[in-house]
């Protein structure tokens, strides 16, 4: 596996490239050009992904890691404990991840070609995308916590620059996006904090940060057996001589197994100790909170619905297929953790059925197309977290896999309304009131508004045909790639409540299903709303279908969302030619403790029963027209009104944290900048404490100190020579005379003086 | 027969008359060429006592000590008497007494 392992730096490579070719040749090529290097940057990266995915089997499906050349002994932190090494793992889970995000990420590209066609910034566009991929793989490849945080920070920077991407639109929609830029940038921090402190305390507890170390196996049960390693083996599937470290040397979840296996492990901080066990649960609740943050799960799911202010693919690739997953790839990579701590686990199934409920409830009350799919996202990645809280580590990952096909294809979809329905409006625009031309209207049209739209099956038949199988899949039906995947969580569920008593099984078992009936019912009343009907607007009515830049990627996709399934078949259920649980023993040559599941005959039935019978119930509420007369939802009309409203406020969710978090803070920070700073700091302790101080002792020391003593001494002495100078200048009276005479008297001192002791010799005599 | 021989201390009084002649004649003459005269007359006065010692010792040292004086005599008055002369040029005079820019 070595040779074809080593070809994953170039999978990280390969769209940073791209990006820095369009960073600083942007400006020089045109949109074909920009678009068919990122483009193709992705997709080489496809490629070479897949070259290595197949060349696992041949290798045994055994993870690697990579020194990659170069970066290793320029990114090395060596510290007095601290060793982290830039390493990447090449496994099983991260070559699924790498697929998903090459392969789905290469359709957006090509897709956002046709979508950003003629915006003034496309080269930029290209750039952050292809940046995103860069740092969403180096996410999924890292071998260590802080590898892995490099990414997750550099995707949160991406996420960041392309939801307020289009800062400058008119009617203050700019500062809108900007705005929503922001709320996510700063709800991913308070998330990025639990992340960083669960780094911390891996480092403390186990003095790495490594997965594995190279050559190490993955621990736990593999296939129920136990894993021996021979030194030959270690030797054998070593990369880059690394071979001096020995396999008792392992990375964290090798050292938490052997810990856990010997028991009553106590770890130190300082003045207090704590069990390893309660240490991991600790670990692991702070991951939850980066989870949550990335995730966009209950509490910090707020920033995903407004993160759709960015271009729709952003929203597919980032904020629907790729970088929102990567708290199921957190959780997936952890799961030795996450195993040996029961209660974070619980909790992590909780936080992700409620967040699967409440978002699908809050999806019903919107009538943005994408701010639907928005809530649809956070509410299957609710589905997801559920599943991999209840030890369904593949069950996620294979809804992981196929949410990004069948949402990534509604997102497109949903941009191609959009584009078209904007079409529609210039061009009714244009043929409507010509005086309108040149000066901005009044009221700006929202050409994401689903009560705008209706009728447009007809118009777009392409995008109609793969939006409704999107909608199918997402709604779970058989045999759509939905239906397999949440059926399979909903099976782990059911497991974690029958047969293993877990309290909370059961809890995400009801939860999860009348999600999943939610889920159902507003997708197809976005279909209603959107595709069935008449037109309710002249956009609408002129709204032409997309090049084939854009319908080609939502047709591949539409087939993914088709077969995904084929992926992961239940053990019961017989597809000729396709074997069963592919992902499943695929995923658990990386993954320990991932079981396969017998597929649950009176679970799909129910569950199926519920979602067609939420689809019959929305067709038979929103048809013929969606709308009532007035231009309400026809819920309104009914008697749930209260609770549609609930939904359409978003259950005041966001109100809520303004109320509880945003206005005390905003009122703490003004009292701190008003009382303490400016008035206290400025105005006091500046003013009267530093200032006045030190103009008293510059006043003492200039006047008294420097005037009064220092000058007048030497004031004092200046006139002392003055003086004694005007007395000697009398000597120098000009006269050569009194010159010579005085050195004649000088001349018979020196005789005198010489002939002294001669004298004193002849009176002595 | 041996001519008479004068006895040194005649040329020593006579040396000194002519070196308080010479110094008198600086302190109290303004004009500068007699300055100058009476200076040669200090500066011939101590050579008459070095030939006179040089003669009494039978000590040549003296003798050339002499020819030193009289050469650089001979150079000090060629300097003397250009400065004599640059000096009247400028102030038309060469009474001492009017050189009292040095004044303090």
């Amino acid at each position: 596996m070595e040779n074809f392992a080593s070809l994953v730096p170039l999978v990280i490579l390969i769209p940073f490239t791209g990006s820095l070719i369009n960073l600083f040749l942007g400006r020089y090529l045109n949109e074909r050009m920009i678009g068919t290097v990122a483009s193709g940057a992705a997709g080489i990266a496809f490629v070479i992904a897949a070259t290595m995915t197949f060349a696992m089997p041949r290798f045994g499906y055994e993870g690697v890691v990579v020194n990659p050349p170069i970066l290793d002994s320029w990114l090395y932190i060596p510290s007095a404990a601290l060793n982290i090494p830039w390493q990447l793992r090449v496994d099983t889970l991260s070559l699924t991840m790498m697929l998903v995000v090459t392969g789905v990420g290469t359709l957006i590209h090509i897709y956002a070609i046709g979508y950003m066609h003629g915006d003034s910034r496309f080269a930029r566009f290209f750039v952050y995308l292809n940046l995103f991929l860069g740092f969403m793989l180096i996410l999924v490849t890292g071998n260590n916590l802080l590898v892995t945080f490099v990414g997750w920070e550099g995707v949160g920077l991406c996420s960041f620059l392309l939801i307020g991407f289009w800062f400058d639109k008119k009617h203050g929609v700019g500062w809108k996006n900007s705005n929503a830029a922001r709320k996510a940038f700063i709800v991913n921090r308070v998330g990025d904090f639990g992340f960083l402190m669960a780094i911390f305390l891996t480092f403390w507890t186990f003095g790495t940060l490594d997965y594995y170390k190279p050559g190490e196996h993955i621990p736990g049960p593999v296939h129920g057996e136990t894993v021996t390693i021979e030194p030959g083996a270690v030797a054998s599937s070593d990369t880059h001589g690394a071979s001096t470290e020995t396999v008792t040397d392992k990375g964290i979840f090798g050292k938490a197994e052997d810990l856990l296996a010997e028991g009553g492990h106590i770890v130190h901080f300082g003045p207090f100790s704590l069990s390893l066990e309660a240490v991991l649960t600790i670990i692991t609740l702070f991951m939850i909170l980066g989870v949550t943050g990335k995730s966009a799960q209950i509490p910090l799911f707020v920033w995903l619905p407004d993160a759709m202010a960015g271009p729709t693919p952003v929203s597919a690739l980032i904020h629907a297929a790729t970088m929102v997953t990567a708290g199921i790839y957190l959780i997936t990579r952890n799961s030795v953790f996450f195993h040996a701590a029961p209660l974070s686990s619980a909790v992590v199934t909780l936080v992700g059925a409620v967040t699967a409920l409440i978002a699908g409830f809050i999806a019903v009350g919107q009538w943005d197309i994408k701010r639907v799919l928005a809530y649809s996202t956070v509410s299957q990645l609710g589905f997801m977290v559920a599943a991999v809280g209840l030890g369904g580590y593949a069950a996620g990952m294979f809804h992981l896999v196929t949410h990004a096909f069948f949402k990534a294809l509604l997102f497109l979809g949903s941009g191609s309304v959009i584009h078209a329905v904007e079409h529609g409006h210039h061009h009714a625009h244009a043929h409507g009131d010509h005086g309108d031309q040149g000066h901005e209207e009044e009221t700006p049209f929202d050409p994401q508004d689903m009560r705008n739209m209706g009728g447009l099956a007809r118009k777009m038949p392409i995008t109609f045909w793969t939006y409704l199988i999107g909608t199918l899949a997402l709604a779970g039906i058989i045999p759509l790639a939905g239906f397999w995947s949440k059926d399979e969580i909903l099976g782990k569920a059911f497991n974690g409540g029958f047969n293993d008593g877990k309290i909370e099984g059961f809890i995400a078992l009801g939860l999860l299903i009348v999600a999943a009936a939610f889920t159902a019912f507003y997708m197809w009343r976005q279909i209603r709303l959107v595709f069935l009907g008449k037109p309710r607007t002249a956009a609408a009515e002129h709204a032409p279908e997309n090049g084939a830049l854009m319908t080609f990627p939502l047709v591949v996709l539409a087939v993914l969302s088709v077969l995904g399934g084929l992926l992961n078949i239940p053990l019961g259920v017989n597809i000729p030619l396709v074997p069963n649980e592919i992902l499943t023993l695929w995923l658990e040559h990386s993954v320990p403790y991932t079981k396969g599941l017998e597929f649950n005959f009176l679970l799909a039935v129910t569950a199926t029963v519920i979602a067609v019978a939420a689809i019959f119930v929305a067709d038979r509420l929103y048809s013929p027209e969606p709308l009532t007369k007035t231009g309400k939802d026809k819920l309104e009309a009914t008697g749930l009104r209260a609770y549609f409203r609930l939904a359409n406020a978003k259950l005041y969710w966001d109100e809520t944290y303004f109320r509880l978090l945003e206005n005390p803070y905003n009122r703490l920070s003004k009292w701190l900048a008003n009382v303490v700073d400016w008035d206290w700091w400025h105005d006091r302790f500046h003013n009267n404490v530093i200032r006045d101080t030190f103009n008293r002792l510059a006043g003492f020391l200039a006047n008294p100190v420097d005037r009064g003593a220092i000058d007048k001494a030497f004031l004092r002495l200046g006139d002392a020579v003055a003086a004694i100078g005007g007395r000697l200048r009398g000597l120098q009276t000009g006269y050569i005379r009194t010159y010579v005479f005085t050195m004649l008297v000088g001349a018979l001192i020196v005789i005198f003086l010489i002939l002294l002791p001669l004298l004193r010799q002849a009176v002595g005599r | 027969m041996q001519p008479p021989t004068v006895p040194v201390e005649n040329f020593i009084i006579l040396s000194a008359v002519l070196f308080i002649m010479g110094i008198l004649g600086v302190l109290v003459r303004r004009n500068a060429i007699m300055i100058f005269m009476s200076v040669e007359l200090m500066l011939n006065a101590s050579n008459l006592a070095l030939v006179a010692f040089a003669r009494q010792w039978g000590d040549m040292g003296g003798q050339m000590t002499v020819f030193f004086v009289i050469s650089i005599a001979a150079a000090e008055v060629a300097v003397g008497l250009a400065l004599i002369v640059a000096i009247f040029k400028t102030k038309k005079t060469i009474d001492i007494d009017e050189l009292n820019t040095l004044k303090g």
